[in-house]
């Protein structure tokens, strides 16, 4: 090298040292799953078979809650010679949690409303889990104290301070007031409905629902145009609507159907006039349950394993699978096999389905964000102090829950889980936004919205994590959720059986279990297992 | 050297009105020293090291003013008001900035030591510069006589009624400003006295009319400092005062006791304390006098303590509190620590700073005999979970079948569904419950009260030797009269913090 090709090297490198910019936020941070390349490769297409198939009673593929509750069934029937597969290096789904050195956190689901004494199955798990502490005297279910969410429950960031509760109270005129109530009135009208055969409207999961005719008919129109119709405009009503729609279906008023936001509201009341269930809730949130039920499992949870084709012969069902940790193609050859994972995989994987039942390509899944701040210590707190969910109400994120909240530590080091639905009409056009985005712009993002409620908070974060959720929960989209062809989806394909809180049109727990627990029934059936139903 | 000053006597020099001057600044400088030492020893305890460091400091610094005296030539008259002016600023503020310092920073004694510099260093200068403005107008012999008796006697007037007037009428913050209203006066008339060797005295004037306008409304408006508006609020001095992570502590004192306040809520008056750590002690131990393993929740000041080490069959004690800031206060704090007899000395006691409850939810071992729960009353969240009947399950997981209990359970006059809201609570988690109650004059009607998770009889004997339990008076204190008898409430859960709203709303009612 030549002395003067020397110093320019030397110049150039010097100069890039110079411009190498400080780190834009003080603590660092990554992307986490789920493993987005490893799903899209599917639609990569053939896939040779694997050297054997290793026989099986039933296989379950997905181990999210659907799949994991299709196992505790099969289970609890008496077929023990079955496995499941899951894709990602972890089962749950969206119901998946982290720990660190300050607490235990979710990923995404968080809590459960407490059952009521008809929901056998989320009863029968949660006196499993040692939560389910007995029947008081009118025979109402009785759950322990430390699960139960501790107050206070929620508080909202408006007009420069946080206050008690979800609804803004503050400012609220009489006609806020007056339309407030008769909102909940009308949710108590529905509340109150039992049809012919005694089932309620609205009930948790939807399986119990009444299919009535003037119960249905709400799903023929989109919740603003309900509302609209009832001259609710109350801009602070609309917001708590719209916000509960973001937040249990990741749409907005607009594009969920009147019934599932009415469902939201009166399944959820104890009784008309009553108030709504208590929630359930632990620091790892629904990552609680889904311990206890992966726990029995062991070696039959196979899990970094993707399911890539999935064709019917006459003696069985035969699996080609891609072994992501081993690189390698297995199989197995199944008597029956319950897919527990969304329509938009089972099109492309099990052979003939798309072409079968069309109406699952019209499904949607918003796409979420969620991200996991790690703080050294709390956020000062002048006014109304920290709850177990903090919603910041001019936001289009859905504000955060304390990990801390429910293990009773108020002081010291905390991890606060913050939740954005992409809530935008086009759920493809969000998913594309969300992917683009790398951890900076996501950090960004997050700590934009979490700025105005917390100015000393960046000093404080520790770790900043994000989850990027492609298809975090299905969309109840006006007309689909009585549309007898999207229910049909539910329906065994041959000796495919389908469980996926999808097929309800929510993304609930509870859905999830039902749908998991009927096809595990339906494959105990088959298997001349007929026994007493747990749903 | 600095002799080329103007020597001409002037006439209308007033030389005994300057040696009056020399009087009230003597004073205000032995005030400011008083100042720092009291205030250091109160906030630092070891007053024989406070105030032998400050005066250390303060004379040396005095030193190094005379010495600079040298250097100022011209305008001494000048340089004297203005000098006034600088003492009467630093002095003036000097304990609402200690205070401040204290309360805020890490580095009250960089603060400390730094003011008590710059003080010392401005009260030095003044005397030889006097003495130079005077030399001309007085005989030497005369000049040194009366500069330095009146210097002497205006120390003599500070030291006797800083501690006889000032410090009970005015407090702390007061005294030293008004002590620096007194300089700055000084200045302001020394513009007078000295007006023909000042030249133009109007911009001079306003300067000295803006200084004591600033520590006139310092005075005035004392309730813009913190802790001056504590002082209001508390109505005494204060001694002691920190910001904890947790919660402010403040010790104060005044009619001859002293009182801790966490947050600004009374906890203690050295006054009646005895009642209220009596009654909260001995009835549990007159169930179970055989107690050997003894669990304190909260009561971080060490007095139930020291309530405790009076049985003699207990082996053990361990206390937990929150707050380090709060037993290394009763520790260490020597008003507080003669109160507990330094009970958190004491080889029995193992003191452990965590939440009580996340400590019982996670800690294990043997089980304890008897535990007093004495936590501030349920006026936050962070507070009301402490009285949850998940609080008394967890509880009851550490202790022995027939362990005593005794909760401090705020006032069954003043807040009287609260109280019985404790009570039920307990009960729904499983304990058998004996509410009691007495008069503790600072905090008036106080509850308490007594379980355990086997039936028991309300004690009849307790612990003789005792300042206000006799046997009689422990029986009387577990009858309700009708105005605090028993109400229907909710049970406290983690779920829904009644107790919370409750306590809120039936305290508003007196305040």
């Amino acid at each position: 090298m030549k002395r003067r090709a020397f110093l320019a090297a030397g110049a150039i490198s010097a100069a890039s040292l110079a411009c190498r910019r400080k780190p834009e936020f003080p603590f660092q941070g990554e992307l986490v799953g789920p493993d987005l390349a490893l799903g899209h490769w599917l639609r990569g297409g053939d896939f040779p078979d694997p050297e054997r198939f290793e026989p099986v009673s039933a296989l379950v593929v997905g181990g999210g809650v659907a799949g994991l509750s299709a196992a505790w069934r099969l289970a609890g029937g008496g077929l023990d010679d079955f496995r499941v597969l899951e894709l990602e290096p972890e089962p749950g789904g969206t119901s998946r949690s982290g720990r660190n050195h300050v607490s235990a956190f979710p990923w995404a689901a968080h809590y459960l409303p407490v059952p009521d004494r008809g929901n056998h199955a989320v009863l029968r798990l949660l006196d499993e889990c040692g939560v389910l502490e007995g029947f008081d005297a009118k025979g109402e279910p009785r759950f322990a104290e430390e699960a139960t969410v501790r107050s206070p429950e929620e508080r909202i960031f408006a007009y420069g301070q946080w206050w008690e509760g979800l609804y803004l109270r503050a400012g609220a005129s009489a006609d806020d007031e007056r339309q407030y109530h008769a909102f909940f009135h009308e949710i108590d009208r529905w509340a109150a409905f039992r049809d012919a055969k005694g089932r309620p409207a609205f009930s948790i999961p939807r399986s119990r629902c009444s299919d009535a005719p003037e119960a249905v008919a709400l799903d023929g129109l989109s919740f603003a145009a309900w509302l609209d119709a009832r001259g609710l405009s109350s801009p602070r009503l609309r917001w708590l609507l719209d916000y509960a729609c973001r937040d249990d279906y990741g749409s907005r008023l607009d594009t969920t159907s009147a019934w599932a936001g009415l469902f939201y509201f009166a399944a959820r009341k104890q009784g008309p006039g009553e108030d709504s269930r208590p929630l359930l809730t632990w620091p790892e949130g629904n990552g609680f349950l889904v311990d206890h039920l992966r726990q029995p499992l062991g070696d039959r949870l196979r899990c970094g394993v993707l399911a890539v084709a999935i064709r019917e012969e006459k003696d069985g069902v035969l699996v080609t699978a891609w072994d992501h940790l081993g690189q390698r193609r297995v199989g197995w050859k199944a008597k029956r096999v319950i897919f527990a994972g969304p329509q938009h995989v089972a099109r492309h994987v099990v052979a003939g389905l798309a072409e079968a039942r069309p109406a699952a390509a019209r499904i949607r899944n918003a796409p979420w964000m969620v991200a996991n701040l790690t703080l050294r210590a709390r956020p000062k707190e002048p006014t109304f102090p920290l709850a177990w969910d903090n919603v910041l109400r001019d936001s289009e994120a859905l504000g955060y829950v304390a990990a801390t909240h429910q293990s009773l530590k108020d002081y010291g080091p905390t991890v606060l889980t913050w939740y954005r639905p992409f809530a935008g009409a086009d759920c493809d056009a969000e998913r594309a936004r969300l992917r683009a985005m790398d951890w900076p712009a996501c950090a960004r993002m997050v700590m934009d919205d979490l700025r105005p409620a917390h100015p000393d908070l960046e000093g404080l974060v520790a770790r900043l994590d994000v989850m990027r959720w492609g298809h975090a929960m299905v969309r109840p989209a006006p007309g689909q959720m009585w549309d007898p062809a999207f229910l049909g989806l539910a329906r065994p394909f041959g000796a495919v059986h389908f469980a996926h809180t999808e097929l309800s049109g929510l993304a609930l727990f509870e859905e999830a279990q039902d749908h998991g627990v009927r096809a595990a029934e339906e494959v105990l059936a088959a298997s001349g297992r007929r026994g007493e139903s747990w749903r | 050297m600095g002799e080329s000053e103007p020597e001409a006597p002037a006439p209308t020099l007033k030389a005994p009105l300057l040696f009056i001057s020399v009087l009230l600044i003597a004073s205000c400088g032995l005030i400011y020293e008083l100042v720092a030492g009291t205030l250091s020893s109160y906030l630092l305890g070891d007053s024989v090291m406070q105030f032998s460091t400050v005066i250390g400091v303060y004379l040396s610094a005095m030193g190094l003013g005379s010495y600079l005296s040298k250097f100022i030539q011209r305008g001494l008259a000048r340089r004297f008001v203005d000098l006034e002016l600088g003492v009467a600023l630093v002095g003036g503020f000097s304990a609402p900035i200690l205070f401040q310092a204290f309360a805020h920073t890490h580095a009250f004694r960089v603060v400390l030591y730094g003011v008590v510099m710059v003080v010392g260093t401005l009260v030095g200068l003044e005397i030889p510069i006097l003495m130079r403005i005077l030399k001309n107008q007085v005989r030497f012999k005369d000049l040194i006589a009366g500069v330095l008796t009146l210097d002497y006697m205006g120390a003599l007037f500070a030291s006797i009624l800083f501690p006889l007037l000032f410090m009970p009428k005015l407090g702390l913050v007061r005294t030293s400003l008004f002590f620096g209203l007194l300089n700055a006066t000084v200045g302001l008339w020394c513009t007078y006295l000295l007006a023909t060797q000042l030249g133009p005295t109007r911009l001079i004037r306003l300067r000295c009319l803006a200084v004591m306008a600033l520590l006139a409304v310092g005075l005035a408006f004392a309730g813009k400092f913190t802790l001056v508006l504590e002082e209001e609020v508390f109505a005494d001095e204060i001694v002691y005062a920190k910001d904890s992570p947790y919660q402010r502590i403040v010790l104060t004192r005044g009619r001859g006791s002293f009182q801790l306040f966490l947050n600004g809520n009374l906890q203690f008056s050295s006054a009646d304390e005895y009642r209220y750590h009596e009654a909260l002690v001995h009835p549990a131990f007159g169930v179970k006098p055989d107690a050997k393993r003894v669990l304190i929740c909260g009561g971080g000041d060490g007095l139930a303590v020291r309530e405790v080490l009076k049985h003699p069959s207990v082996q053990e004690i361990v206390l937990v509190d929150l707050d380090p800031a709060m037993t290394d206060m009763a520790r260490f704090q020597p008003m507080v620590r003669q109160l507990n007899g330094a009970s958190l000395e004491d080889p029995r006691v193992k003191v452990i700073n965590a939440d009580a409850m996340v400590w019982l939810q996670e800690s294990s071992g043997p089980p304890f005999d008897l535990a007093l729960v004495d936590f501030p009353d349920p006026n936050t969240y962070a507070l009301g979970k402490l009285y949850t009947s998940r609080f008394y399950r967890l509880l009851q997981r550490r202790l022995t079948d027939d362990a005593m209990i005794a909760v401090q359970s705020t006032s069954p006059l003043m807040a009287r569904e609260s109280f019985w809201c404790i009570a039920a609570t307990m009960e729904a988690a499983g304990l058998k419950v004996h509410p009691y109650h007495l008069a503790v004059p600072s905090f008036g009607v106080w509850g308490f009260a007594l379980a355990s998770r086997r039936d028991f009889a309300i004690p009849t004997h307790v612990l003789p030797g005792l300042r206000h339990l006799s046997d009689e008076a422990t029986a009387a204190m577990f009858a309700f009269p009708r105005d605090m008898d028993r109400v229907p409430t909710e049970v406290n859960r983690l779920d829904n913090q009644v107790l919370v709203h409750l306590y809120a709303r039936e305290w508003r009612r007196w305040s």
